[in-house]
């Protein structure tokens, strides 16, 4: 596993390398299409296909396909289509078109056990098993996503810049509307910048089968039964809920010489609302000093807080070598479910010259995280204790610690345009916070380590 | 140890914006500072994927931007 992950290959987009004087038709064919769908007075210009006519006003393109594989779980594609207009006083506009689809199996929240296991699809209709020892995962996850975001930013004043932007993202169980505000001063010769923004997102959840009520038991049987679909209805007490996330971002960069430059921000972020993963579930099992000492005997629903307050701190640098850039970060985030995380992330650089015909760059990329569990993380729970106000047994919210390494590799192709790969493994490696393992428990593995791979192709016009 | 962390990293800041003086380049200084690759977000398309798949498999978001909600992934 960990061999094929390193065996890993990744790509980006070199605008430096970009070279203005060539454009190809498809740039002209799609600078005449977006004229066109945004209604503006360059179509008729456009139109006639006069390379200077397009130049003057060049739209930069950026495609990119990635595809991310866990082993056994999920496999998502993700494409991104990014246009950016840069207008003669400054104005910059940029809309971003992204499509992705996901499939495969996730883990549902149940412990593993020495016996097979049944468990009914968030839907309510039929029953998926899991063979003894493995961890449980539900495979009817399938979604596709379509996201829209346009961004305008223009000088207001000297030295202030303002952006202001919409975001819009439909999936089939999930629709996301966002709006987003910056304004920048810049000081001391532009050496110096403080930024602060604003984002506001307003989703609604409309989950399939609905929301389950909070520590009820999932219903386990045969699901043609007349009355199945009146009990499966029991267990729920909606169709849909909203949530509303409200960000706060202060920043400050600082040029500190010819080489380098730093930036720190501080973010505060709100999330309101509902705040649980409808499809996940926690093993209630045997305790102690039972015969079926970590037998599940039931499986309820999780519950989550209706709030969440998160801060972080996040500080970055790149320095500049003879040749090579080194790009280096480090957040520190905290919230109010007493989760903290270490983030680390790092890139460097090195240009390889013409070495292989073309102008071209390698680049390493490191990234490093831990974080600790929320108070109310339970990988399970025990039978005939008194129920905690909240619990959920998802891992993504348990102590955890995950690394990231990759390569890209980037290069100048015909015409000025830039091709990038990347390939990069990442590992997510769950550990256990310190809960005491019942009986057939201390038999199974708890915490799975997750690998997957991530390959992106990048081609910047 | 977190209280030191967070001293560590705003020691920096208190400098940048004490000491603006010794900071700094002159307009021609800036050759560069203004390649592509010494923007802060030097591969936009990369970090807006990235972000999207931390994002939804570990607890933590935002930070270098806006974490924002935007998808029914966590």
């Amino acid at each position: 596993m960990v061999a094929r992950g390193l065996a890993v290959v990744d790509v980006v987009v070199i605008n430096t390398m970009k070279n203005k004087t060539e454009k190809t038709n498809i740039k002209a064919a799609l600078t005449i299409a977006t004229a066109a769908l945004l209604g503006t007075s360059n179509f008729t210009k456009a139109e006639t296909t006069s390379i200077a006519n397009v130049e003057e006003n060049a739209w930069e393109f950026d495609s990119a396909f990635l595809f991310y594989s866990e082993a056994d779980r999920v496999s998502a594609g993700e494409a991104i289509f990014n246009a950016t207009k840069t207008f003669t006083d400054e104005e910059v506009l940029n809309l971003k078109l992204t499509v992705d689809a996901l499939t495969g199996a996730s883990a549902n929240g149940g412990v593993a056990q020495p016996n097979v296991q049944t468990f009914t699809r968030p839907s309510g209709s039929g029953q998926y098993t899991i063979a003894a020892g493995d961890t449980p995962l539900d495979d009817t996850f399938h979604d596709t996503r379509v996201q829209l975001n346009g961004q305008w930013t223009q000088p207001i004043a000297p030295n202030y810049t303002a952006s202001g932007g919409v975001h819009i993202s439909k999936e089939y169980d999930y629709l996301s509307l966002g709006v987003n505000g910056n304004l920048a001063f810049d000081f001391d010769r532009k050496n110096s910048t403080f930024s602060a923004g604003f984002s506001y997102f307003q989703d609604k959840f409309t989950p399939e089968g609905g929301i389950p009520k909070a520590f009820s038991s999932m219903l386990i049987g045969d699901s043609s039964l007349p009355n199945w679909d009146d009990e499966f209805a029991k267990t729920r007490i909606g169709s849909e809920d909203t949530k509303t996330t409200t960000d706060i971002l202060l920043g400050f960069t600082q040029v500190i010489n010819r080489r380098m430059i730093t930036q720190f921000n501080y973010s505060y972020s709100m999330v309101d609302g509902y705040l649980t993963d409808p499809f996940k579930i926690i093993s209630v099992v045997g305790g102690f000093n039972s015969i079926d000492a970590g037998v599940a005997q039931d499986y309820i629903y999780e519950s989550r807080p209706d709030s969440r307050i998160k801060q972080s701190i996040y500080a970055q640098s790149l320095y500049h070598f003879d040749k090579s850039v080194l790009d280096i970060s480090y957040r520190y985030m905290w919230d109010d479910w007493q989760i903290t995380s270490h983030t680390i992330d790092s890139r460097f650089r090195i240009p390889l010259g013409d070495a292989f015909g073309r102008e071209s760059y390698i680049q390493p990329h490191f990234r490093f995280y831990q974080q600790s569990a929320a108070e109310f993380y339970k990988p399970f729970l025990i039978d005939g204790a008194a129920l905690p106000t909240y619990a959920s047994a998802d891992y993504r919210i348990g102590e955890m610690t995950t690394f990231t390494v990759g390569l890209k590799y980037g290069l100048l192709v015909n015409n000025g345009h830039d091709l990038s790969f990347r390939l990069e493994y990442y590992r997510q490696t769950p550990t256990d916070a310190g809960f005491d393992e019942p009986g057939v428990l201390k038999g199974v593995d708890l915490y799975p380590t997750i690998d997957a791979i991530i390959a992106q192709v990048t081609y910047s016009f | 140890m977190i209280k030191e962390m967070k001293l560590v990293l705003f020691i920096p800041l208190i400098i940048g914006v004490t000491g603006c003086a010794s900071l700094g380049v002159e307009p021609w200084e800036r050759d560069l500072l203004a390649k592509d690759e010494m923007s802060l977000n030097a591969a936009p398309v990369d970090s807006a994927l990235d972000d999207h798949i931390y994002f939804s498999k570990e607890a933590s978001s935002g930070g270098k931007g806006f974490g924002g909600g935007g998808c029914g992934c966590n």
